[in-house]
């Protein structure tokens, strides 16, 4: 058995789907920032069969929740406080994604204009459609 | 302060307001000859374009304004790399309104965001053409009397023209609106389209190739044509442009009151002996063009409306 100790402070984010967590350690960029991160992949789960866990020793503030929910809003976010589980957030899909995802479209004016923020807007929330704030192209 | 992006900038009421201003303005244009004295227009075109312009610096001098601008990319300090956020700043410091056209989509919406002044998309690359659907708009409502209630036709390049997405984003809007798309396959109505504006509306529509087929159910025929510069592949353009030609022989089969509306320019999409036919009413658009421009942009510099 594995054994990874607890966190003092910080965020245990659960229920990752198997294999996701490298994807989402980048997106968060967690591999800047100065802090533990323990990344515990294919974990048994009574719920989901086999799951990814990330635990990280820090302050929430420094992550981008929506980002989170983009990538997967089906993950529990437990914050922790002296050890102990204090919160649960549930995540949503964020309305609006900020430089987190690029458009591809060779016609949109973010093609040639590199400083422009790369925005997109929830088109379709079943769906999980994002486009393009500026061309509405789809992203895939 | 407020611009124009899309046509659906505008809600319902609002088209309608501006749609009979423009009518308005058709009736009595000595009433509005100096409504815009002393106001100056900024035409930044970055993407050639001869009709559009002209009718906005027509639309301007008509209301007693003036108009300065740049008639394309390579005279502007576009070509030295400035980005469109700065250029609309500086043209905020020198006019009252301005009116865009630019070859990349959602050039407007930047400009729009850093503009101190109302930004007109004059047309953002494939994507949005609002004042050519007003222009559509106020040409279906002179000719037919209503908006709904009707079957309109799109005939020829659906993926890339940008007056068809904003038409049938607002005709959507009224009642009893059905449309018949017709295009060869590789230039089908994108699926965004479909999906969030048709679907979404629960508005009836089918799909087809077959211009003749179609003629008959039509109220409306819109033609567009095949751009050349929306391709990457010359090869492309060249097997798809002559894929519509609209003749005599296709007029016979439409209906007495149906009416063939066409954005301009026209190439082959459009045979010259059908301009005679009193069906054929592109030319007349043009001219609702110029009414329909200088009721928004009294609208946008909230002019009052005079007695």
């Amino acid at each position: 058995m594995l054994n990874i100790s607890g966190i003092k402070e910080g965020v245990v984010l659960d229920h990752i789907q198997a294999g996701k967590s490298m994807e989402i350690y980048k997106y968060l960029g967690l591999g800047k920032m100065d802090c533990t991160v323990a990344i515990i992949k294919n974990a048994r789960s009574s719920k989901m069969g086999r799951k990814d866990i990330i635990k990280i020793e820090g302050p929430l503030d420094s992550l981008d929740l929506d980002v989170l929910g983009y990538i997967d809003h089906t993950i529990t976010v437990n914050i922790i406080r002296d050890e102990r589980i204090v919160e649960k957030r549930c995540l949503s899909l964020p309305d609006r994604l900020v430089n987190v995802i690029h458009c591809k479209n060779p016609r949109c004016i973010t093609s040639v204009e590199q400083e422009l923020p790369h925005i997109f807007y929830l088109a379709d929330k079943e769906k999980e459609v994002y486009r393009c704030q500026y061309c509405d192209e789809k992203h895939s | 302060m407020r611009h124009l992006l899309s046509p659906l900038d505008l809600s319902v009421e609002e088209t309608d307001q501006l749609l009979s201003l423009a009518s308005d303005i058709e009736k009595n244009r000595s009433k509005y000859a100096h409504v815009c004295d002393g106001k100056k227009l900024a035409t930044l075109f970055f993407e050639p374009s001869t009709r559009t312009r002209l009718s906005f610096e027509s639309a301007m001098l008509s209301l007693g304004g003036s108009v300065l601008g740049v008639s394309s990319a390579d005279s502007s300090s576009a070509a030295k790399g400035e980005s469109v956020s700065d250029t609309i700043r500086v043209i905020s410091c020198y006019a009252d309104i301005c009116a865009m056209r630019h070859p990349k989509e959602g050039s407007a919406y930047v400009a729009a965001s850093k503009s101190s002044i109302p930004v007109i998309n004059a047309g953002d690359g494939g994507h949005q053409h609002p004042t050519q659907t007003l222009t559509d708009l106020l040409t279906i409502k002179s000719l037919k009397g209503r908006l709904g209630d009707m079957t309109v036709g799109l005939c020829g390049d659906l993926k890339f023209g940008r007056t068809v997405h904003s038409l049938i984003h607002a005709l959507v809007r009224y009642p009893g609106i059905r449309f018949v798309l017709i295009s060869p396959p590789e230039l089908k109505v994108p699926d965004y389209i479909k999906e969030n504006v048709l679907d979404a509306n629960h508005i009836p529509y089918r799909e087809t190739t077959n211009l003749d087929d179609a003629m008959e159910e039509l109220d409306i025929l819109y033609m567009t044509r095949v751009q050349r510069e929306r391709f990457f592949n010359e090869e492309d353009y060249i097997r798809m442009k002559d894929c519509y030609i609209l003749d005599q022989e296709k007029m016979k089969l439409a209906k007495p009151d149906m009416f063939v509306l066409h954005p301009l320019p026209r190439v082959n999409e459009i045979s010259v002996e059908v301009d005679d036919d009193p069906r054929a009413a592109y030319f007349k658009q043009a001219q609702y063009g110029v009414y329909v421009r200088m009721a928004l942009i009294m609208t946008l510099l909230e002019v009052e409306k005079p007695c």
